[in-house]
């Protein structure tokens, strides 16, 4: 059995440098994030994550379930975020099982899922201009966030925790006036990002703690595997909703907005432009929603409705079966990447044949934007690191799982 | 192969998926995986500058049941004009044969290429066993975001990154003994994981806690199986 070096103890400090304990119980950190930070004076020398605080198995928890019984799980992962990562994981198993998706149901899943992106950005920007001082934003963000999770419930009935994907489809129809809530909210949107930016864009404080904070070069991101926001603010033009396209993204008309700061301001810049391109999406998706139903015809995979079960003996014993023993998967493996509010996901999925997963691995941004911290803040003022941590949008609930 | 011919000796097995996705992968050699993950980062036509995905796979002993039709001569007796006669005769019996697969750890990774927008490429190394040779080659001195995630295989799976610049536990702590994700991983006895524990597992957390009051010390052991 192999056995683990242990974590070095901090017990001399060398010459000058100190070393400080950041986390993991504070308030800037966005959950139980430690860090260890060796300061030679107010200049950051070293920075080391020590994370696991949240960990729970979810992986290992997943191996026990069957494949439709592991939805609920992906949610808390990234709970800013539930339905890309219900997406993530149904696209892999849809993609083991040979499975193809009704365009309703993917047109409807590529709307939820911009609206959860914007869930994602809206909590990024309110807790990270918090984070700077400037708290007013953060009861603005919360006010569009709070609408964003009604429409949540309206589909799920959850607000956070909403599994409303399921494999093959989605649980069911959206209610009746759905679309029309939708619309009212994008309609006032935009106006809404305006009074975001007017409260940040030109606001002196602002600019100059994020200006020239936190340095990441094209090459040192792409090495260091940081994703999304943050690699398109250091001018790389990447997006795979638009260079591999999955769940019918490549109907959509938008841009990728990038910038070359390769600082914390370009971030800003880049996810501010990213609401509006995502605003656009949903307003297209509402415009061409095309009809149809909203679950793949696959009676072994997909639930039956429940009238049908009610009333017909093949669909109950379908039911039955599905509840109970689940459905059996082609072994083989698979790994579907999409590109989720804070950078790439990907879910790696490993089937044995049977009706549980055989392996489930998870790939988050944050976990690999985490290494790329010290690269951005050595050299630089200890009080830039709040902003830094800010603006990789870090959640630690999918860097520990 | 464009493989073989660049890195020579390189060993790269072609390992196909059977599955609708059809999502083959290179399996490496321990000796000449750091070179070949250079040329497929480096090589002009490839430029697999991305590592996005990490991940461990643990695959247990199998037993494998065969059932094989063996033809043998057997000794019977036929009935002949003088009675009863031995004879030989050929019979095909169906015979049960078992062998042991051994299992191995593997790790998986996910290549795309940034500046030529493809992939993704998997790539695949195994160990020898699953006990005593669990060392593969590290190769975050290739693609530096490898690094935490190779240190989350070695701390859940126990896979030795050779040339690894850190290779600490990275979400279990320091103390933590055994790597959990293994599928033969067994929970220590102390472990209470019903909301109000009972019968066996309030036994078992019992005997565990009066074992280390007497004693002093804190332990971790794994439950009787």
């Amino acid at each position: 059995m192999a056995t683990a070096a242990e974590t070095p103890e901090i017990t001399s400090l060398g010459s000058q440098h100190m070393v400080l304990n950041m986390g993991p119980q504070h308030p800037a950190t966005h959950g139980v994030l430690r860090l260890v930070v060796e300061i030679d004076g107010e200049i950051i020398v070293k920075v080391r994550p020590e994370i696991g605080y949240l960990h729970t198995g979810i992986e290992k928890t997943c191996e026990a379930k069957f494949y439709q019984q592991v939805i609920p799980m992906t949610d808390r992962i990234n709970y800013l975020d539930p339905l890309s990562n219900n997406l993530c994981y149904c696209l892999a198993v849809e993609k083991l099982l040979g499975l193809d998706i009704p365009e309703r149901a993917q047109w409807i899943r590529v709307l939820l899922t911009e609206l959860s992106r914007l869930n994602s950005h809206l909590i990024w920007l309110g807790t990270h201009a918090m984070d700077i001082g400037a708290l007013t934003v953060f009861l603005y963000t919360f006010r569009e966030r709070e609408e964003i999770l009604r429409l949540f419930e309206a589909v799920a009935g959850q607000r956070m925790m909403t599994s409303y994907f399921r494999i093959g489809g989605l649980s069911m129809e959206p209610p009746l006036d759905y679309f029309d809530r939708v619309q009212a909210f994008i309609k006032t949107f935009p106006e809404k990002i305006d009074e975001y930016s007017n409260l940040l864009t030109g606001n002196p404080i602002f600019i100059n703690r994020l200006k020239g904070v936190g340095y990441l070069s094209p090459e040192d991101a792409i090495a260091l595997g940081v994703t999304g926001p943050p690699l398109r603010a250091s001018g790389v033009d990447i997006d795979l909703r638009r260079d591999m396209p999955y769940s019918g993204y490549d109907k959509f008309n938008f841009d990728v907005p990038i910038s070359h700061g390769c600082d914390t301001w370009a971030r800003y810049e880049v996810r501010l432009i990213e609401m509006r391109e995502s605003t656009k999406i949903i307003q297209q998706a509402l415009d061409g929603m095309p009809g149809g139903p909203v679950k793949a015809d696959a009676p072994k995979i997909v639930l039956p409705d429940r009238e049908k079960m009610k009333t017909q003996m093949e669909a109950l014993i379908h039911h039955f079966k599905i509840v109970t023993e689940g459905f059996a998967v082609p072994a083989g493996e698979v790994y579907q990447g999409m590109e989720c509010g804070h950078g790439q996901m990907g879910y790696y999925v490993v089937s044995d044949g049977t009706a549980k997963p055989y392996r489930v691995h998870m790939r988050y941004p944050s976990f690999a934007t985490l290494q790329a911290l010290e690269t951005m803040c050595k050299g630089r003022l200890i009080a830039d690191l709040v902003a830094v941590i800010g603006s990789i949008d870090i959640v630690l609930g999918e860097i520990d799982r | 192969m464009a493989i073989e011919a660049a890195v020579p000796g390189a060993e790269v097995e072609v390992i196909l998926n059977p599955g609708p996705a059809a999502e083959h992968s290179l399996l490496l050699s321990h000796d000449k995986a750091v070179d070949v993950a250079c040329f497929l980062r480096d090589d002009p036509a490839l430029k697999f500058d991305f590592l996005s995905n990490v991940s461990g796979v643990d695959w247990l002993d199998k037993e494998i049941v065969e059932k094989v039709k063996v033809t043998k001569p057997v000794i019977k007796l036929v009935d002949g004009p003088e009675g009863k006669v031995e004879q030989t005769v050929d019979e095909t019996v169906e015979e049960t044969r078992r062998h042991i697969v051994p299992g191995y750890l593997e790790s998986v990774y996910h290549l795309y290429s940034i500046a030529l927008r493809h992939g993704p490429l998997v790539l695949r190394m195994r160990t020898a066993n699953r006990t005593d040779q669990v060392e593969m080659p590290s190769l975050t001195p290739v693609w530096r975001s490898a690094e935490f995630q190779e240190r989350e295989v070695f701390d859940l799976y126990g896979i030795v990154f050779a040339g690894h610049p850190d290779l600490r536990r990275i979400l279990m702590w320091d103390e933590f003994k055994d790597h959990p994700m293994r599928r033969d991983y067994v929970e220590p006895d102390d472990y209470e994981y019903e909301p109000t524990p009972h019968d066996a597992v309030l036994k078992r957390a019992q005997e565990h806690k009066s074992r280390e009051q007497s004693s002093g010390v804190r332990v971790q052991e794994p439950a009787a199986k």
